[in-house]
């Protein structure tokens, strides 16, 4: 069988696309079979559907929100609908409100729970009972102790109004 | 040590070794960290492409578990020497593309490697064989901590590490298991069980071929999110999950070999058959042809066969391992007659 798009080389690849619920079944040759995969991978991936997600809760008109550019590192919003990529760690403060229900439509929370880098350049004591406390609250809900989670919600957000939202 | 020297050893997940090593072919841990506040990797200018790169393999060498690595810069391997990185799972197919400023290191025994500026400026990678999840976050939590003395990560107290795509930030972890179910599939029950299991928020997918559709039976399954809870906690949910994943098919191995035993027994000898005698074959036929004699192993139905040697074929019979076999570029035709040489040498 013979590439179908060069007609030339011996068809060792098979393709099925569906397009508009059409499905097509192509034979390709190795080369074409590389350009045709660099097409194909452009069509849709994730970016595509972090893009979907990425204006709920938005309370800004999209318009402004899209030309917001980071200071650090002169990413827009824009370009974060068009990649799904950001542009530096610092990027996720300058874009916060967006991002924070995108991330807990992804992870089903937006607050970590886990690890702490040796070196971090803000008070790391404030950071590791902040940490100390949310690993609590979850214990204590798991737990059914409500009492409990609640006093310890109201210190984590103690703390993290002293962290000035960082946190 | 050498690239090529790695062709010579079986990687991690070729062994068949370790726990549920029947069904769990490997399990891997990957972290993602980003130095704070330069640009990631996709949106950095050279200049800090090439900053980052040398913060990182100055990080690199100061640690002890990575000091003897193997430190190859992407953009001077050939291409064939990138696919068989990518074969050998120590890189993505991603980190092949756009090669300047990106490098790739490798521990001699094939267990960690680090990508240097793929999607993120390190991406680090833990390979165990068989069902050894914890074991992998173990050591790849030890190697982070190490390299996070000489680094400063991109981290904030409410999101955790800071990734360049949202769906990683949290903890970026990210721990996967290759399953081998073929029962399952024999019996048309991976719909039905891979379902569930992404409801349970796992991803699965077939390590070889697309979606559900996978050839040779084999399928990843990791953790979807990173975010909201600890790094222990996500990888012991998985191993939870897999556990049920793993006797449903030692069930199903059990029932068939009761019930249908004529038709697996016959469908063994004739894969064993076709790749014995073969003179040119596909590479999806071998694996598929592959999964069925390693069940046939598992199985007991072929008793003088090394389950070590099938999975060393499954590595082996891949284009750039071909390549580098020969020592040579290979036309896709002249591979399936390379291809099928090897694997009746192999079998002989």
């Amino acid at each position: 069988m013979l590439c179908d798009i060069c007609g030339a080389k011996e068809a060792t690849v098979h393709l099925t696309e569906i397009i508009n619920d059409q499905v097509t079944k192509l034979n390709l040759c190795e080369e074409c079979a590389k350009e045709k995969g660099t097409e194909m991978e452009e069509h849709f991936g994730l970016s595509d559907l972090l893009a979907g997600l990425s204006d709920m809760g938005a309370t800004i008109e999209p318009e402004a929100v899209a030309a917001v550019k980071c200071p650090n590192c002169g990413f827009s919003y824009q370009d974060f609908r068009k990649t799904g990529r950001l542009g530096c760690s610092e990027c996720y403060e300058v874009f916060k409100k967006q991002l924070t229900p995108l991330l807990k439509r992804i992870h089903g929370s937006d607050r970590h729970i886990g690890k702490i880098p040796l070196k971090i350049g803000k008070t790391p004591k404030d950071l590791i009972t902040l940490q100390e406390l949310r690993m609590g609250m979850e214990k204590a809900i798991q737990m059914e102790e409500f009492e409990e989670a609640a006093r310890l919600r109201d210190k984590i957000r103690e703390l993290e109004k002293k962290g000035k939202g960082d946190a | 040590m050498k690239l090529d020297d790695l062709l010579q050893q079986d990687s991690e997940w070729v062994k068949g070794t370790g726990p549920n090593s029947n069904i769990v072919m490997s399990s891997r841990t990957r972290l993602a960290r980003n130095l704070d506040k330069f640009p990631f990797s996709n949106w950095a200018n050279k200049k800090q492409l090439a900053e980052i790169l040398a913060i990182v393999e100055g990080a690199v060498r100061s640690t002890n578990f990575l000091k003897n690595s193997l430190l190859l810069k992407i953009k001077d391997l050939s291409e064939v020497d990138r696919l068989f990185l990518v074969e050998r799972h120590l890189m993505s197919l991603d980190h092949t593309k756009n090669p300047e400023y990106k490098a790739l290191v490798i521990d001699p025994k094939e267990v960690v490697s680090v990508m240097i500026n793929e999607e993120d400026h390190l991406r680090i990678q833990v390979l165990q064989s068989g069902f050894n999840l914890m074991e992998a976050w173990r050591i790849i939590d030890e190697i982070d901590t190490e390299l996070s003395k000489h680094l400063t990560y991109g981290y904030s107290a409410r999101w955790g590490y800071l990734t360049a795509c949202p769906t990683n930030t949290g903890t970026a972890l990210r721990g996967s298991v290759m399953l081998h179910l073929p029962a399952l599939v024999f019996t048309g029950q991976t719909g039905k069980v891979l379902q569930a299991t992404a409801k349970l928020g796992l991803n699965v997918r077939g390590l070889y071929g697309e979606g559900t559709e996978a050839s040779g039976n084999f399928f990843q399954v990791s953790n979807q999110a990173s975010m909201g809870r600890p790094e222990v906690d996500i990888i012991d949910n998985i191993e939870r999950i897999i556990n049920q994943i793993i006797s449903r098919e030692e069930t199903t191995q059990k029932a068939l070999l009761g019930k249908n035993k004529e038709a697996v027994v016959d469908r063994v000898w004739r894969a064993y058959g076709t790749l014995k005698s073969a003179h040119i074959i596909t590479s999806n036929e071998t694996i598929a042809l592959l999964s069925t004699i390693r069940l046939g192993v598992d199985l007991g139905i072929v008793k003088n066969l090394d389950k070590m040697l099938v999975n060393e074929l499954l590595i082996l019979t891949q284009p750039a391992h071909l390549q580098k076999l020969e020592g040579k570029l290979l036309s896709a035709n002249e591979r399936d007659v390379k291809r099928a040489d090897l694997i009746r040498e192999k079998l002989k």
